[in-house]
């Protein structure tokens, strides 16, 4: 492999990486708060991306009022699943909870088909977003660029606010000790509701940063992705956050090299993730930078 | 209360069973009917193919409405089921067909879903007939399954054919896992590059992907760093433009090539300017209007039908048309609306003119044909670039 071919290949393995961590900290989050894995959060993504489509195609939004609306139209969706689909099952089983996040999944996928068709929609133009750029030989839209960057950035924004504020402090007593920190005094509802929309405003970013190089939306495009990204969280080490960034580059660089270095292996890349996980749960079932909790008997 | 509302729940589902039943037994006294079954994908990746296929055969039943059998005349009811582009859905699509009682079936478009539906409309001694699916096995082994267009090996010799006429010396194919179309369009390519080029090495990159793979920079990567001259990428009209977007966001400009399905306004809507100069191989242009008076015809009238909603008509639409005339054809010098009359029939289909050209069914239930045309995209259109026939 010549120094450009390995350029080229770290500058898309990082970006698809960084677009795979902004989702997994949804992930992460959530698990953290409610010890719920919420399975809808690929489904919230792929409908960021419809969002982003019928504000940019239909309603010919500009695309910086576009992304804002984008974000709060998906915020606003996190939220509803929240109040409508978990937080009636709150004293629930954690099992019933997660069915009826498997269940809130199919509907947002079936919705999606009946609403918008099973055909594929183009995602549009955003700005400067699509221009190709070039450094020497390595050649790739700018949002390919950017997107690192914004990863970075938000993650640094998020782990101040949960290290430094006061309700970053709460979410962080919740998810030690969910009865202690209510009869401390903390507003559960409140915190899960934030969790949710921090959560599905990263997925809203992830998606208008995912969708932008790999322009087609449909209903099942959220499936891969979130899968994907909710193994970056178990291998960061589910519920940590810096944990699932690191997660989602792990998986989008392992991708991109194992197709570059076995070429004859391009059809098994999506398999490959599996086994990561797989290897994972063996051999360090608490991901790479999880607490070892010791359960009390 | 609760006991009032199971009470409803039971009325309301039996009162459904009624008016299922009382549909279904008020058809005998009317008009005769004969049923055709359209299996075609509506929605999934292949929708917007089978959409313009279904178009086709739609504009045909309008041309046709009715058929004459045994000196009595029947009107053709179309029964659609969508099998969304999906082998596990396809079964149930087809059975679906056959519970309708229909006396043939017309496509589908796309290979791998023909091939699951072939043994169900074999059991249950249904015809069949492909307007699109170019893979060899659609037919191989099914008396009862045949088609009205090119296949495959011819497909693949043809795109290899023009790549070499235009000096391409070497070819990277780019094929999806687990689609029979596009596996053996791209096997078929490979097999016909090496033996025009005389070069076993000629073929220098032979990748895959998954079904709703999307990004696929990794795979043009390696791609890039061998230099082909030409690269060939049979694949769905969903994957296309990713993959032509993104071989241009890294720098690839060798010519990118593809089979029939690539014959679609999608691809142009959305990989924009970066589709300008792709090359595919498909069954037919309005070009070709002038070779016969019946494909004049056709053309007026479609172009008519569409009402502007394509720029140019679509092949498969031609071959839909085709292959709703064929079984109309057949039906009628079966003079019966058994199964296994009308295959008996389109067996003995001897020269029947047909839009896309003369149909002859060979032992396996291929029409012969040896004509594919080669289109390109420019400014925004697809544009006739040349007639292949290859004996």
């Amino acid at each position: 492999m010549d120094l450009t071919t390995f350029l080229q290949n770290c500058v898309t393995g990082v970006s698809l990486g960084s677009a795979y961590a902004l989702i997994a900290i949804g992930y992460t989050m959530v698990y953290g708060i409610l010890r719920l894995i919420n399975f809808a959060h690929g489904d919230i993504f792929m409908m960021a991306g419809y969002f982003t489509i019928f504000a940019i195609t239909n309603f010919m939004l500009p695309w910086y009022v576009a992304i804002l609306v984008v974000i709060i139209a998906t915020v606003i969706l996190g939220a509803a699943i929240e109040r409508a689909a978990y937080k009636p099952l709150r004293e629930a089983p954690r099992m019933s909870i997660m069915i009826s996040a498997i269940g809130v999944s199919f509907l947002l996928v079936n919705l999606a088909t009946y609403l918008f068709t099973g055909l594929p929609r183009s995602f549009p133009k955003l700005g400067f977003l699509q221009h190709v750029y070039k450094i020497g030989d390595v050649s790739a839209p700018v949002v390919t660029f950017i997107t690192p960057v914004i990863t970075i950035v938000l993650l640094f924004v998020l782990i101040y606010l949960v290290n430094h504020t006061k309700m970053g402090m709460a979410m962080r007593a919740v998810s030690k000790d969910y009865e202690a920190s209510r009869l401390m005094g903390i507003e559960i509802n409140t915190i899960i509701t934030i969790t949710f929309i921090i959560g599905s405003a990263l997925a809203a970013i992830g998606a208008i940063l995912y969708f932008s190089p790999r322009p087609m939306v449909y209903p099942f495009s959220g499936m891969m992705p979130g899968l994907k990204c909710f193994i970056a969280a178990v291998i960061g080490g589910i519920g940590n956050i810096p944990g699932a960034v690191i997660g989602g580059f792990v998986i989008g660089i392992a991708e991109t090299f194992l197709v570059a270095v076995f070429p004859s292996m391009t059809g098994y890349s999506d398999a490959f993730t599996f086994v990561l996980l797989i290897i994972m749960l063996v051999f360090r079932p608490t991901g790479l930078l999880g607490e070892n909790i010791t359960e009390k008997v | 209360m609760r006991k009032i509302s199971v009470l409803l729940v039971l009325v309301l589902v039996l009162s459904a069973f009624m008016a299922g039943c009382g549909g279904g037994s008020g058809d005998a006294d009317e008009a005769k009917v004969i049923k055709i079954g359209i299996f075609e994908p509506l929605t999934g990746e292949n929708g917007g193919g089978g959409a313009q296929e279904l178009d086709g055969m739609k504009y045909a039943n309008s041309v046709r409405p009715t058929v004459t059998i045994g000196g009595e005349e029947y009107t053709v009811e179309l029964v659609i089921s969508d099998n969304k582009s999906d082998k596990t859905e396809a079964a149930t699509a087809a059975n679906y067909l056959v519970d309708k009682g229909v006396s043939v079936v017309l496509g589908s478009y796309g290979s791998g879903v023909s091939i699951v539906a072939g043994d169900i409309f074999k059991e249950a001694g249904i015809p069949a007939i492909g307007a699109s699916c170019t893979n060899p096995q659609v037919t191989k082994g099914n008396e009862f399954y045949f088609r009205v267009c090119f296949l495959d090996p011819f497909q693949g010799t043809v795109i290899a054919n023009y790549a070499i006429q235009n000096g391409a010396k070497t070819a990277a194919v780019i094929t999806q896992l687990g689609d029979d179309y596009s596996t053996g369009l791209g096997s078929f390519f490979e097999t016909a590059f090496k033996d025009l080029t005389g070069d076993a090495n000629s073929i220098v990159s032979s990748q895959t992907f998954q079904q709703n793979q999307a990004d696929f920079n990794a795979i043009l990567q390696n791609v890039k760093s061998k230099n082909p001259d030409v690269v060939f990428v049979p694949s769905s009209i969903t994957t296309a433009p990713l993959i032509i977007q993104q071989a241009r966001d890294i720098g690839i400009t060798a010519p990118i090539m593809g089979g029939d399905t690539w014959e679609n306004a999608t691809i142009i809507e959305n990989a924009g300017e970066k589709a300008e100069g792709i090359v595919l191989s498909t069954f037919f242009d309005e070009g070709l209007a002038d070779s016969s008076p019946i494909t004049k015809e056709f053309v007026e009238g479609y172009t008519q039908y569409l009402a502007g909603r394509e720029a140019s008509i679509p092949a498969v639409a031609a071959l839909g048309y085709d292959a709703y005339m064929v079984a109309l054809d057949a039906i009628e010098r079966a003079g019966s609306t058994e199964g296994a009359a009308i295959r008996d029939a389109l067996v003995a289909t001897k020269d029947f003119e047909g839009v896309t050209g003369t149909i002859n069914f060979d032992e396996n239930g291929d029409a012969m044909k040896n004509m594919a045309v080669i289109k390109t995209v420019m400014d925004g259109k697809f544009q006739f670039l040349q007639v292949v026939e290859v004996k």
